[in-house]
């Protein structure tokens, strides 16, 4: 039996896995799914603890990198960035 | 004589970063641009590169050199001088970017259904999220006029957008990873629509699962001069006195300060508030009025006494 990853990112409103899921995207490994861009218009977890309540493993959160001097009110990517796992096995 | 966009217009200009207006161009005009650019069922194309040579080769949409001005850019009577012309384009543009402005680049998005790429053996995939066309601190603005010809279904996709996006400053491509953004919306309208966007709009084509192919004519157009109350030469606009914070007044009636501060669900509970304080910033120069404010925002932190 072969393992493969799915990856599960979520933006939160909040820098604590309590945020509100704002913007989400998923990778799935084992190739059942394909998804792109703008293929779902609802979230699919409302919180990041709801993702680890349905297993999901975190693996990689965002600093808290504090605003360049003279740069404070300048707004860019989404700031709050968690990436979830999960190991799916079989035959691929 | 051109329709300039009223102030509660420039607002949502302002949050939104964009302004549509439903099936505003005639379909005569609509069935002219399609007949021009030899419009045809996909059964008839056999690949998008012939299908791009054959619109370039017979229609009347002309090569336009970088910084040409408007106003000189498309043939007389052609389809896209008519456009131009209408008084709610032409009053927009002024509005936004001035009497004089130049084009940037201007491109007809062509987006095939499925069946072409079952028949390519091709994987179709929508367009990623993406912020035209280089990272850009400027506070002039650029707009992007999009023009659609035909009716764009759900089915069909349509031009995905982000409301609210346009003030961030990002590199093109580098938002690509947010597949999904709370509150993302995709241009679904009839024949003769016109969108405007201010080019910081984040947005992306989506994929077109219907059966027919999909078009969006896009000029990019630039200003000679400054912003400044362009849609407001007798300058009547002046900013509202400021009212109550958190302990509000509900009785009160909405006014353009509701407008301008409007939030959207993709914003983190944080960077809101920056978003808010840039919108009024930028309203501060599109209407000349260096100190105004909204609810306080930039009041309170340009006390400084030291």
């Amino acid at each position: 039996m072969a393992k493969r990853q799915k990856v599960l990112v979520l933006y939160l409103k909040l820098p604590s896995l309590e945020g509100e899921v704002i913007s989400w995207a998923t990778f799935d490994g084992t190739g059942k799914k394909l998804h792109m861009t703008g293929d779902s218009d609802e979230p699919p977890y409302p919180t990041g603890l709801d993702a680890l309540l349905d297993g999901w493993r975190l693996f990689q959160a965002s600093q808290a990198i504090p605003e360049h001097p003279g740069q404070e009110f300048r707004t860019s990517y989404l700031k709050h960035e968690f990436f979830f796992e999960k190991l799916e096995e079989g035959d691929f | 004589m051109a329709k300039l966009l009223t102030t509660e217009q420039m607002a949502e200009f302002a949050n939104s970063g964009c302004l549509f207006f439903d099936e505003l161009i005639d379909e005569q005009t609509n069935k002219e641009f399609l007949d021009d650019i030899g419009h045809t069922e996909i059964d008839e194309v056999d690949s998008v590169q012939d299908y791009y040579r054959n619109i370039k080769a017979t229609s009347s949409i002309p090569r336009i050199p970088a910084g040409t001005k408007l106003k000189d850019a498309y043939p007389k009577g052609s389809p896209l001088e008519k456009i131009f012309a209408h008084e709610v384009v032409d009053g927009a543009i002024k509005s936004l970017v001035g009497s004089n402005t130049i084009i940037d680049h201007q491109f007809l998005h062509i987006t095939f259904p499925t069946k072409y790429f079952k028949q390519a053996n091709q994987r179709q995939m929508s367009q990623q999220n993406h912020q035209d066309s280089t990272i850009d601190p400027r506070s002039t603005f650029d707009v992007q006029l999009f023009y659609f010809p035909t009716q764009v279904t759900k089915a069909m996709g349509g031009t995905r957008y982000h409301p609210g996006t346009h003030l961030r400053i990002v590199n093109e491509f580098g938002i690509a990873k947010y597949q999904n953004i709370l509150g993302q919306k995709s241009i679904v309208c009839k024949p003769g629509t016109i969108g405007i966007f201010h080019s910081g709009l984040w947005h992306g084509a989506g994929v077109n699962f219907s059966e027919n192919i999909r078009y969006m004519f896009k000029v990019r157009l630039q200003p000679t001069e400054k912003q400044e109350l362009l849609w407001d030469p007798e300058k009547k606009y002046q900013p509202l006195p400021n009212r109550a914070l958190y302990w509000t007044d509900e009785s009160k009636d909405k006014t353009i300060n509701d407008i301008l501060m409007r939030s959207y669900p993709w914003q983190e509970a944080d960077t809101n508030r920056l978003d808010k304080i840039n919108v009024v910033k930028f309203w501060r120069l599109l209407t000349g009025h260096k100190k105004m404010d909204v609810d306080y925002w930039l009041t309170r932190i340009e006390n400084e006494l030291y």
